[in-house]
């Protein structure tokens, strides 16, 4: 077949499969008595027509990409890291803790909440590592247990004063919050065309880029394609898979640290207005898993996954004014992801047949 | 602070309601741990276990909410829990999307299909007539327990056996676990290996879907959905404790809801122990038992690895 024939196969396939999830939750919302024009059309009001929305939206996308990115990178060496909520929330709480106990001028005190951030996510990710690679525990199962206990160890975190929870004058008539990180210590949301948005987002796509190039042009990320594809052939190739593994995992944990911290310097109302707060993370390490998924494990697909669903993110809360129960847009998530899965399978059976056809034409 | 505690576990372990809850949790555990460890003999991991029950609960309190009748609405908890598995089989099994991706997915997409729908309809739902057992219920801390329970409990004692009978002693489950064990040479036999599998997927959703029903009848008797909470993972969980042994996974689940448990009765004795701890204590035990437990055990040789002819 021809490259354009392929070409045109594949955008029709996806484009009908993401027709098909949105037509399916429109189903939905007007089974249960709504219209689903006006859902639509507040989705995309909110995510980026509406005035300072496209802004809001980049916001969201920072931690989003980022927990993708580090997804890919622990996807990429065949291991299956489903805990970026509660990597993303002990990096939160490390980089609280520690700006606060080091202090420091604003810039540096910025360097320190990014660094310990992500160092809290990599200590979260490599418990799993530790329990895989020592005790053979699988990590689909213990990075997804560890989300509940990293929630209480934060919950209890914010009750203890010599952890996290704010010295009395700070914290108003709130009980469990921590201070609030001065206003020279946040990360610069410069005004654009009336759109307010962290400058972290340089820095997600600078990591974007890094993570893609790291992985298709150096040594290090080969040995981890290697790994991800077959671990026998790279164990006899002389990749250990226990010190690759174990690192992928805690650079993908890292990655989600980051995101947390990222979360609590610059993201504003969007998250708890630069204090850390109990359910801090809503559900960003989750959404960025998803994001990782839907790219297809890839790094810069990655990019424009996180604008769509922080998109469906911010559009969730223009959705309530329609009379319609905003969870709406969880479904429309879950849909479309589940609908992107589709394509690839179908072509790579469809691949398959045509070319068992082809050999056995040739006999 | 110590002898504290050691007060405190006494009473809670003298205490019936600890039994109570106990068994409660720990069938809510065996349904979906019972079909999860039929689908996994078959080489298939199912993460969206959880979606198949928080879908069965819904499911049920939908059927209730129709019907008017718990019996019914325990059949659309299965059908519900059936039709998420469908979903799985045939995307991880059928088109070879990776299951793990699809699992977590549906797990998503039910959570929020669930929480959506519940705001919508807002469906009743009831507590299940308690059969209780003559002279056995009698039986002091244990009795009630075991043979005072809903009546939806005592399905389970005929699906666990059923199950063993289904996997050691019939063709189906021979072929099932040739496809767990060596699908390659299941598949030169002429066994449908993902058809097998597909159809183990169905099982656990069958199950499942009766757990989370069961669960809503027995122990809330109103649709929320944090209803399962993470405990389908706990259900998986028990079949690697168990080693993939169905015996093993019950004992898994017992003593996994023994520590759900423990935590709740703490709370309603009055004892003032760390809430946070209380609440991450069951995913501890679990995580720190699955630490000591998992390596001495062998797992279906495919377990996990999906099966395409001509790949391996």
């Amino acid at each position: 077949m021809t490259r354009g024939a392929r070409l045109t196969e594949w955008v029709a396939m996806y484009v009908a499969s993401i027709v098909a999830a949105l037509v399916l939750a429109s189903v939905i919302i007007e089974a249960t008595g709504g219209d689903w024009w006006p859902v639509m059309e507040a989705l995309v009001d909110g995510s980026i027509m509406a005035p300072g929305r496209w802004g809001e939206t980049l916001g969201v996308a920072v931690p989003l990409l980022l927990v993708a990115l580090g997804t890919v990178i622990s996807a990429k060496a065949g291991l299956i890291n489903i805990g970026q909520e509660g990597q993303l929330l002990i990096g939160a709480a490390f980089a609280v803790y520690f700006s606060f106990l080091i202090g420091g001028p604003g810039p540096l005190n910025l360097v320190i909440i990014m660094l310990f951030g992500a160092l809290g996510g990599a200590v979260w990710a490599s418990v799993a590592g530790l329990l895989r690679f020592w005790r053979g525990v699988p990590e689909v199962l213990s990075t997804l247990l560890l989300v509940t206990v990293s929630a209480q160890a934060i919950g209890y975190g914010l009750k203890q004063d010599w952890l996290l929870l704010a010295p009395g004058g700070d914290r108003g008539n709130r009980n469990q919050v921590s201070s609030q990180l001065a206003d020279d210590n946040r990360i610069p949301r410069p005004d654009i065309f009336g759109n307010e948005f962290p400058i972290t987002v340089y820095l997600a796509l600078a990591m974007a880029l890094m993570v893609a190039y790291v992985l298709a042009r150096t040594v290090w990320g080969f040995r981890l394609r290697m790994l991800g594809h077959n671990a026998r052939a790279a164990q006899r190739a002389g990749v250990s898979s226990t010190a690759y593994g174990a690192s992928a995992l805690a650079i993908g944990g890292a990655f989600a640290g980051l995101a947390g911290a990222a979360m609590f310097a610059g993201g504003g109302f969007s998250f708890g207005n630069f204090q850390l707060v109990p359910g801090f993370s809503d559900n960003i390490g989750w959404t960025g898993l998803l994001v990782a998924l839907v790219a297809r494990e890839r790094a810069l697909p990655a990019v424009v996954a996180a604008f769509v669903f922080a998109g469906l993110r911010t559009g969730a809360g223009f959705v309530n004014s329609t009379g319609v129960e905003s969870r709406i847009t969880d479904v429309v998530q879950g849909l479309l992801v589940l609908a992107l899965l589709v394509p690839p399978a179908v072509i790579f059976l469809r691949d398959r047949r045509r070319a068992r056809a082809a050999a056995t034409e040739r006999v | 602070m110590l002898i504290d505690f050691f007060s405190a576990v006494g009473d809670v372990l003298s205490s019936e309601s600890t039994y109570i809850n106990g068994a409660l949790f720990a069938a809510l555990l065996a349904f979906a741990a019972t079909g999860e460890w039929v689908a996994e003999k078959s080489g298939t991991l199912n993460i969206s276990v959880e979606a198949m029950l928080l879908s069965g609960a819904f499911a049920g309190a939908l059927g209730y909410h129709f019907t008017d009748s718990v019996a019914v609405a325990i059949v659309f908890g299965a059908i519900g829990g059936l039709l998420i598995s469908i979903v799985q089989a045939e995307m991880s099994h059928r088109l070879t999307a990776d299951q793990f991706v699809v699992g977590l997915t549906l797990n998503i997409l039910v959570f929020g299909l669930a929480g959506f729908l519940d705001r919508e309809i807002d469906p009743q739902a009831t507590f299940a007539s308690k059969l209780e057992i003559p002279i056995l219920v009698d039986i002091p801390l244990f009795g009630e327990a075991l043979f005072g329970e809903p009546w939806p409990f005592y399905l389970l004692y005929g699906l666990v056996p059923f199950s063993w009978w289904l996997v050691f002693r019939t063709r189906w489950g021979l072929e099932l676990r040739a496809a767990g064990e060596n699908p390659q040479s299941a598949d030169v036999s002429g066994i449908d290996v993902n058809r097998r599998r597909r159809q183990s997927i169905y099982y656990a959703g069958l199950t499942s879907g009766l757990g989370g029903a069961f669960f809503l009848f027995a122990r809330l008797a109103a649709f929320d959905d944090s209803i399962i909470g993470g405990r389908g993972f706990i259900a998986i969980a028990a079949v690697i404790f168990g080693g993939w042994t169905l015996w093993g996974t019950m004992g898994g689940c017992i003593l996994f809801a023994g520590a759900l448990s423990f935590q709740l009765s703490l709370q309603g004795l009055g004892y003032e122990l760390n809430a946070e701890l209380l609440q991450a204590l069951p995913f501890l035990v679990t995580i720190g038992a699955m630490a000591i437990f998992a390596k001495r055990v062998r797992p279906p040789a495919a377990l996990a690895r999906p099966f395409i002819r001509g790949l391996k």
